[in-house]
Formats: C-alpha cells, sequence, structure tokens
C-alpha cells in the first residue's frame, strides 16, 4: 500500500509543521493554513505536483484570500492571481508581477512520506 | 472680472455641437452658459429621424451624453423659445417671460419646412416632417388613414415617403421637378432610384406640382395637381424645402439675406459682433444656405473658437462640401463634389444598370483628376472616392464604377488615400488625424470621426492597424469563440489537455493563467460538462465560482437565493430572515428583485445553505458568468394596465436559463405592457407584452455604458418567443469573446442586429437546429449546484478556512455594526500581519 504523501511547510527557519495530505491540494488551486503565530499561509500544487507556499495576505486589500487565487504561468514562472484585484504573484519569489514595490512573504515548504 | 454669459438660441444638432465645442476648449469653466429653445426635449439626431419608425426611440436618438449638462454647468430650458432679442440692452426675452442677458449670443434656431401656400394646406391631415412631435402627430393620423402623400421628392420627401410606407400607407410622392432628389444627383441617378422606388410600391409623380389639398368637413381627402389630375389621399406630408429661420434677426434689425437666413461673416458673426449665427439659419459668407449638418458643425467649431480666443489665420468658415452619402427607402444614393458637372470641359464616366437599379457617374477633369459623382443603388465606394475628390485616382476611372467581378479588380484601398483626405466629412477629420488613434473607439472618442452619419465607418476600421494578436491571452492564441468551437469539436473535457494540444507553445505543459482558466471552465459548463467543481475543473473556477457564492472584500461571501420572477412566498421570505438573523447576516435587496446576505465566512457556506435549500431555495448564480435574474412587473394579474402575465413567463425564462454559463453575466426582465415597468429594454434579453403577445428585445445594457436593447421580434407566440431566445443566447454563447456582454457583442457582431436577425430568426446559417438541441440539453440536465454539493462529503471539504484548522474561523473576517447591520470591519485588515490574534 502507498503511504500518503504530507505537505510540510517551514514556518520559522529551522522548525516543520505539517500541513495536511499532499492530495488534498487540487492541481492549479490552493488552500489557507493557519500557523502558529496567527500568520496564514496559502499553500499550492501545479500540474508537475511541485508545491508552494506564500503569505496569505493580499497586500492590495489586507484580506487573507490569496490561497483562494487562480495559479498559472507566466513566462514559464508559476503564479497565483488575486481573487480580488487579480493582482499576480510570482509563487517562487513573493514578487508581485503586476508592482514591483509589492512582494509577499515566502514560505518553504516540502512533501515527505 | 465677472463671468460672462454666452446665450445659445436653439438647442438642436448644431447647437449641441457648439457646446461640446465649448465644453472642449474650457469655455464651459469661464463663462456662463444659458441655452433656450423651442422643442420640449434636449437635441436629437435630426438626420436618423426616420428611424424612429424602425423602432428608435425618442431617447435612442439623443444626441446629449447623460450628465453632459451638469458636468459642465450648462443651464438648458427646454419649451422656451426665444421671442425677443434686444441688442442695445444685449437681452433675449423667452416666451414664459424669463430675460437672460448676454454677452455673446448665439442663434442656432435652425430651418422650418416650407410649405407652398395651396388651398386647404392647413387641413387636418396636413403635416410636415421635421421633429420628433411631427413624426408622433403622423404616427397617430396615420392609424385611420390608408393613403398618404408626401409634396417633395427630395432627400427628405422620401425619408418623409419611406415613414408613411412604413405606417402601411398606400403612399404617393408628388414632386415639381422632372426627377427625384433634384439637388443631389442628375438624369440618370433619378431614373434609377425612380424605378427601385417604384417596384417597392411607391407611385411617383414627378414633373407635378400640387395645386390645391380637397378637404371635407376641414380633413384632408385628396389632391389636385397642377397636370390636372386628382389623387384621392387621407393624409399630406408636406416636405417640400425648408427656409432659415430669421425671424428673431430679422425683427431685431440684423442683416437678413434676400432670400433668406441671417447673414453672417467668416467668423459667422452677424451685423452685430456680438452675435452669431450658426447652422441651417445662417446665410454664410459665400451667399448660400446649408442645410446639411456638417457644414452647421463646421461653423459651431468656428464660433466656438472665436469665444475662446482660439481664432487663428485658418479659422472661419468659408463654405463646404456638400456630399451626401444616405440610405433612403432602403436605396444607397450619394453624391460628391461636383456632381452635376459644371466644370468647364469635364467629362464624365458612366455606369447604369436598371435592371440592379444602380447608376454611377464619376465627373473628371480633362487630365483625369476626379471631380465629383452620384451614385444610386451601390454607394459602398462613397467612402473611399469622395477623399479622392480634387486628386487623380491610382486608377482609371471605369474601374472605379463597375461593379465587384466585372473586369479587372480594383487594387484601391485607403491606403492609397493622401494623408490630408477627409475621411469623416461630418466631423472634417483626416486620414492622418485617424492614424494617431490606435482603436475605433478611440478615433469616435478622441475625433469625433465616424461619429456622424457613420458612412466613414469601414474605411476608419480599414486605416486602423490590425491588432497584432487576437488571441485570448499569453496561453492561446485563440479567440473564446474560436476555443468554443475548437473544444465543441473536439468534446473536450478536459483544461490541459486543450492547452497542451491547443495552446501556444511556450504555455503547453503549464499552468495556464488567471485569464483561460475561468474562460475554459465557463466554456466546458456551457458545452454542459456536468457539475462545475469536480476533478479538474475545480482548479478553472474564479473563486466565486468555486466557492459557490460571492467574494467581498475582506475575504467574506455573499449567498444569494434564487427567487424567479422576484416572486416569493412569506414562509420563504421568513426563512431568509431567519438566516439572516441566526448567522449574523447583513441583507439587502438587490437590484434584480432578490435578497443578497453579505458576510458569511467560507465554513458558513455549508450551513447556510442546508437551512437555504431545505426551505426550497436554490442557488441563484450571482457567482457566475451565467444567468442571474429574469426581473418583472406585477403584470396583467393584479395591474389594471397589464396585457400578459409578465411573472409567469419571468418565471418560466428564469426556470429554463437558471445555471446556464456564459460568456458574462446574462440579465432579462419581463414587462406586462408597454409601460416597461420591469425595464426590459436595459436587459441582455427584454420581454415586453403586446395584446397580441410578446415584443423581444436584446443586447441591452445598464452600468457603466448603457444601450437601450434592440427590438428583434414582435407579437411572439409564448413557444416563438422561448425559441427565440433560446437561439440567440447559445448563439451568443458560442461567438461571443470573453467577458464581452449582449450589449458589445452586439456592437461588434457584423452586420449588427440585421445579421443577428437573419442568423436566429430566419436561419440564414441553418445552426438552429442545433443552438435549440444545446439549450435543450442544458435545461433537461440542469441540477441546483447547491444541492449537489451538500450531498456530496468531498465537495464540502473546500469550505473550511484552514485546511490544517478545520474547525478555525478566520480570526481576520470581523464585522462592526452599522445602521443596525454589521459592514466589515477593514481596518483589521490595515494591520499587516496578526501576531497574536489567536492569543486574544
Amino acid at each position: 500500500m502507498k503511504t500518503p504523501t504530507t505537505l510540510e511547510l517551514s514556518p520559522t527557519p529551522d522548525s516543520w509543521m505539517t500541513v495536511c495530505d499532499a492530495a488534498r491540494l487540487t492541481p492549479g488551486r490552493g488552500l489557507a493554513a493557519l500557523l502558529p503565530d496567527g500568520r496564514q499561509a496559502a499553500v499550492f500544487r501545479d500540474r508537475a505536483g511541485r508545491a508552494y507556499a506564500i503569505d496569505n495576505r493580499d497586500p492590495f486589500t489586507g484580506a487573507q484570500v490569496l490561497s483562494r487565487g487562480l495559479v498559472g504561468t507566466a513566462d514559464g514562472r508559476p503564479f497565483v492571481a488575486s481573487p480580488l484585484l487579480k493582482q499576480r504573484f510570482d509563487l517562487e519569489t513573493g514578487r508581485c508581477l503586476d508592482d514591483d514595490a509589492v512582494a509577499v512573504a515566502v514560505y518553504e515548504v516540502r512533501l515527505s512520506s | 472680472m465677472t463671468t460672462p454669459t454666452i446665450v445659445l438660441v436653439g438647442h438642436g444638432m448644431v447647437g449641441q455641437r457648439f457646446l461640446e465645442a465649448l465644453a472642449d476648449r474650457g469655455v464651459t469653466e469661464r463663462a456662463r452658459i444659458v441655452v433656450l429653445c423651442e422643442e420640449p426635449r434636449p437635441a436629437y439626431d435630426r438626420v436618423q429621424l426616420t428611424s424612429y419608425f424602425s423602432g428608435k426611440t425618442p431617447d435612442d436618438l439623443s444626441m446629449v451624453e447623460d450628465g453632459f449638462m451638469e458636468r459642465h454647468g450648462i443651464e438648458l430650458h427646454t419649451d422656451e423659445p426665444v421671442v425677443a432679442i434686444d441688442r442695445e440692452a444685449r437681452t433675449v426675452t423667452a416666451r414664459s417671460g424669463r430675460v437672460v442677458a448676454y454677452d455673446h449670443l448665439v442663434l442656432a434656431t435652425g430651418s422650418y419646412p416650407f410649405v407652398p401656400p395651396v388651398p386647404g394646406k392647413d387641413a387636418a391631415g396636413c403635416f410636415v416632417y421635421r421633429t420628433i412631435e411631427d413624426l408622433l402627430a403622423i404616427e397617430e393620423y396615420a392609424g385611420t388613414a390608408t393613403t398618404g402623400a408626401v409634396v417633395g421628392g427630395g432627400l427628405l420627401g422620401l425619408e418623409a415617403a419611406g415613414a408613411l410606407k412604413g405606417l402601411g400607407l398606400d403612399t404617393h410622392i408628388v414632386e415639381f421637378a422632372p426627377r427625384l432628389m433634384p439637388v443631389q444627383v442628375d438624369e440618370g441617378g433619378g431614373a434609377a432610384l425612380l424605378r427601385t422606388i417604384e417596384r417597392m410600391g411607391l407611385t411617383v409623380h414627378t414633373g407635378t406640382g400640387t395645386q390645391e389639398v380637397v378637404t371635407a368637413d376641414g380633413s384632408v381627402t385628396g389632391m389636385r395637381l397642377s397636370d390636372g389630375s386628382e389623387l384621392a389621399v387621407d393624409m399630406v406630408v408636406f416636405s417640400a424645402g425648408v427656409r432659415p429661420r430669421d425671424q428673431l434677426a430679422r425683427e431685431c434689425g440684423l442683416d437678413v439675406g434676400e432670400r433668406g437666413g441671417i447673414a453672417v461673416d467668416e467668423l459667422c458673426r452677424t451685423s452685430d459682433p456680438a452675435v452669431f449665427a450658426i447652422g441651417e439659419c445662417a446665410l454664410a459668407s459665400d451667399g448660400r444656405v446649408y442645410g446639411l449638418v456638417a457644414p452647421g458643425y463646421e461653423m459651431a467649431l468656428t464660433v466656438a473658437s472665436v469665444l475662446a480666443d482660439e481664432a487663428g489665420e485658418d479659422t472661419g468658415f468659408t463654405g463646404a462640401d456638400l456630399s451626401t452619402k444616405l440610405k433612403l427607402l432602403g436605396v444607397d444614393v450619394a453624391s460628391f463634389g461636383d456632381a452635376h458637372g459644371t466644370a468647364e470641359g469635364c467629362l464624365d464616366v458612366v455606369y447604369s444598370d436598371s435592371r440592379a437599379g444602380v447608376y454611377k457617374k464619376l465627373v473628371v477633369d480633362p487630365e483625369g483628376r476626379l471631380l465629383g459623382g452620384v451614385l444610386v443603388g451601390d454607394a459602398e465606394s462613397y467612402g473611399l472616392l469622395r477623399p479622392l475628390t480634387g486628386t487623380k485616382p491610382p486608377v482609371s476611372p471605369e474601374q472605379l464604377v463597375l461593379p465587384a467581378g466585372a473586369g479587372a479588380p480594383v487594387a484601391l484601398g485607403p491606403s492609397a488615400l493622401p494623408d490630408d483626405a477627409v475621411i469623416c466629412s461630418c466631423h472634417n477629420v483626416t486620414k492622418h488625424a485617424i492614424g494617431q488613434c490606435g482603436s475605433l473607439a478611440e478615433v469616435k472618442k478622441c475625433t469625433k470621426a465616424g461619429t456622424g452619419c457613420g458612412s466613414c465607418v469601414k474605411v476608419i476600421e480599414k486605416l486602423l492597424p490590425k491588432a497584432a494578436d487576437q488571441g485570448l491571452c499569453g496561453c492561446f492564441s485563440y479567440t473564446r469563440s474560436e476555443l468554443y468551437e475548437i473544444a465543441r469539436t473536439l468534446r473536450a473535457t478536459s483544461f490541459a489537455a486543450l492547452l497542451d494540444s491547443h495552446g501556444r507553445e511556450t504555455a503547453k505543459g503549464g499552468e495556464g493563467c488567471e485569464v483561460c482558466k475561468p474562460t475554459v471552465g465557463s466554456i466546458l459548463a456551457s458545452l454542459n460538462n456536468g457539475y462545475i467543481l469536480d476533478g479538474e475543473q475545480a482548479s478553472l473556477q474564479d473563486t466565486n465560482d468555486h466557492h459557490l457564492a460571492n467574494l467581498q472584500r475582506n475575504g467574506s461571501y455573499s449567498v444569494v437565493p434564487r427567487i424567479p420572477g422576484g416572486e416569493i412566498t412569506p414562509e420563504k421570505l421568513i426563512v431568509i430572515g431567519e438566516v439572516a438573523r441566526d448567522y449574523g447576516l447583513y441583507t439587502k435587496i438587490t437590484g434584480g428583485q432578490r435578497i443578497d446576505l453579505f458576510g458569511a465566512r467560507v465554513d458558513q457556506l455549508p450551513a447556510i445553505w442546508t437551512r437555504l435549500v431545505d426551505a426550497g431555495f436554490e442557488s441563484g448564480h450571482a457567482y457566475g458568468k451565467a444567468l442571474r435574474t429574469v426581473k418583472s412587473c406585477v403584470g396583467q394579474t393584479w395591474c389594471r394596465y397589464g396585457v400578459q402575465d409578465s411573472v409567469k413567463m419571468a418565471i418560466h425564462l428564469e426556470l429554463r436559463y437558471r445555471g446556464l454559463r456564459a460568456p458574462h453575466k446574462l440579465k432579462s426582465a419581463v414587462s406586462g405592457c408597454a409601460r416597461e415597468c420591469a425595464e426590459a429594454q436595459s436587459k441582455d434579453f427584454g420581454v415586453i407584452a403586446t395584446a397580441n403577445g410578446w415584443n423581444l428585445y436584446v443586447g441591452g445594457n445598464g452600468g457603466a455604458t448603457p444601450r437601450h436593447a434592440d427590438l428583434l421580434a414582435q407579437d411572439l407566440s409564448d413557444a416563438e418567443l422561448i425559441r427565440l431566445i433560446d437561439r440567440f443566447l447559445m448563439f451568443y454563447i458560442r461567438t461571443a469573446d470573453r467577458l464581452e456582454r449582449t450589449s458589445v457583442w452586439l456592437e461588434r457582431l457584423e452586420g449588427g442586429l440585421d445579421h443577428l436577425r437573419d442568423v436566429i430568426v430566419k436561419d440564414s446559417l441553418g445552426l438552429c437546429d442545433e443552438l435549440e438541441a444545446l439549450m435543450a440539453a442544458h435545461v433537461s440536465d440542469y441540477r441546483d449546484e447547491w444541492a449537489q454539493t451538500l450531498d456530496d462529503p468531498e465537495r464540502l471539504r473546500r469550505f473550511v478556512s484552514f485546511v490544517n484548522a478545520p474547525e478555525t474561523p478566520d480570526p481576520t473576517v470581523r464585522f462592526v455594526p452599522e445602521r443596525d447591520q454589521i459592514k466589515p470591519d477593514l481596518t483589521i485588515l490595515t494591520i499587516g500581519t496578526l501576531e497574536g490574534a489567536l492569543s486574544r
């Protein structure tokens, strides 16, 4: 029997927490995770199965909604578009693709069995 | 310095153009502008007057953008004609006794119809054809008439004849000159026009005048003509030319021409430098009175420049091109330049086909320069020929008059035109000016080209750069409608497969993007791929569709149960009230006659919907690009004016089309009588009851760019109505662009309303069976998305705030009180992160 893969996230350097079974994530969609200090992360998987996590807070509106955006590819790089006003954020760097002055935090993630 | 006052007398097309020109030049900000006009309504498009009879309403014809007067602080008084001018005191007096002092007075009083002084001309049943009020009176009288005559076979006379014929009357045209439209066309053109018009069933009498209107008991019974013959007619419309309205000017001692018209100089100043005259009331410095709108506009711009102190050396009106292109009774007629060949030594090239009612003549000089021409029956080339006037065309004249397919093909496009060629003669816009713009919308906005008679729009489109890439987004080079066809043909069910097979090379294997994913998701849903949130489809939907609710600014959602036709029982109202109370939701009545419940957290949605579904509610699809509501008035059942049961029809339509995914949202309404309380003409598809059935309107919109819907079909039975709406919606879904409402789509659709009617009423493309089958499949396969979701624990799993803490609500979704309800607490959202939020 295949052991389920777990998605883990590093909320602070040197610490890891379990978020969910990787199978809970529909490729191309995200989910929100509550971090121990009250921050929220948005976790995603893409078609190839790679996982990403960025801060869940949309810096343009302040709402914790980035996990509900749509994942896409621009110039070969993965991004999520905010569901509120559609600004896009690079899932690997947190950089906003539509406003150079804005970025969100990125969290390290890993898949373990 | 005190603010100067500019008084404009008359608010017709030229008057309105003058006001716009003042606003463009900032004059409205530094001067008080007062407009006094006789007609009961602001300026409207008199050139298109006849289109009233093809379904345009007086509002459609308005030339004044909503809010224009308010925005520029212009005081407009309608139904308030000026009756006297005191040039000493510099005041005008209006009919109500209102006196307005002016620094500058601009007369734009237009013209009045000339009625020949024949006996009986004032009898009941005699009309003129000039204002919307004239049209309304003609329409009313025609209801009891069977035969009508129009006196005058010129441009307006033919318009009037078309109107009478459209009202179902046997129609005669009486023209004193030996041919129709004697001013614009020559003998050959007149003959072609005559044949075509007679073939339509109108009776034309040329070369004869009207001697007497025969009456009995004060009403028209016939006409006696100068050739001795008599016509039995019930009504007479005089359309024998117009005369400048210069009476006010005469009475206050301004110079007027011998044959009428207020004499003005090149800057449109009258003999009193504080008074200007523009448009059809003015006798221009070249000794002519211009009865066309384009010269009037030029005069308006001239005076606006003078008043703005912007008049330069080249400002001034010295005469105008009398070129015209019209569609009269469905026949294209155009004349331009030296149409009658009056220049010395000029030659002509003529093509005439009396079978087809086509006549084309070009006038050229001995060196081959084009001087002018007449086109009847086929004026397609007018847009190119008129700007070429005065130049030597790049191809021989005979090639320019031969119909397509005869002789060698003519490779003459707008690119052959010189830069200074005037493309829009209504607004005097050159090819160069158009070249500065990127799109037709921009051209219209910046130069006004194409907003007058519209005859130049096709040429403008050809001058604009082709958009380099029409593709949907960075992932697909196809448009939405092309993708729809691909998905339909391939019976596609997977976005990823479609991207990998039909995406751009650079996008294959990727994720797609926020543009193409929902678009393809909507196409797959339109093509009836079942529940929209299973499998891969879940990853395509925008968050609203993904959570079957509407995301609000603080991350909470709103919930809108369907209330078909706006009809609801007290029991159901109570349930909505109880749910809102129990979950602390903010409630608001929507514009679509239902109730929106705001402030639900994502994890509350299933419980809220469980109660709503148990009470018999279903999804209202407020979150989807789908049918929203079919609004209705109360209709015949209760209303004393109603002629059909509008509520019943609205419910039927709403239930039929609920859940239908489309390129954009769809709104509808049904009104039970012509009073139109449901505002159906502002909807994507609107239905208005008649005594005989239903009228169907399409392509209406409110919102940022309101558009009155177009009448598609009249007096339909229930079944006919539904069949046409089925076809209309499916044709729209098939061919519209992403996020393109029906109003924009219809404007863009090549051939416009006529084409739409051909396709879905006459089935010209043979598509209708397929469109109906698609709709039938939608109707039979419809399932309530919320009921389906609640039935399936797997589907419910997405409704949590946190995947790792499903019991914990999102602490950042908070509310504060306002007017006895809640509103989002936005202060909480301004805190960067929420350290400590949980420990509180």
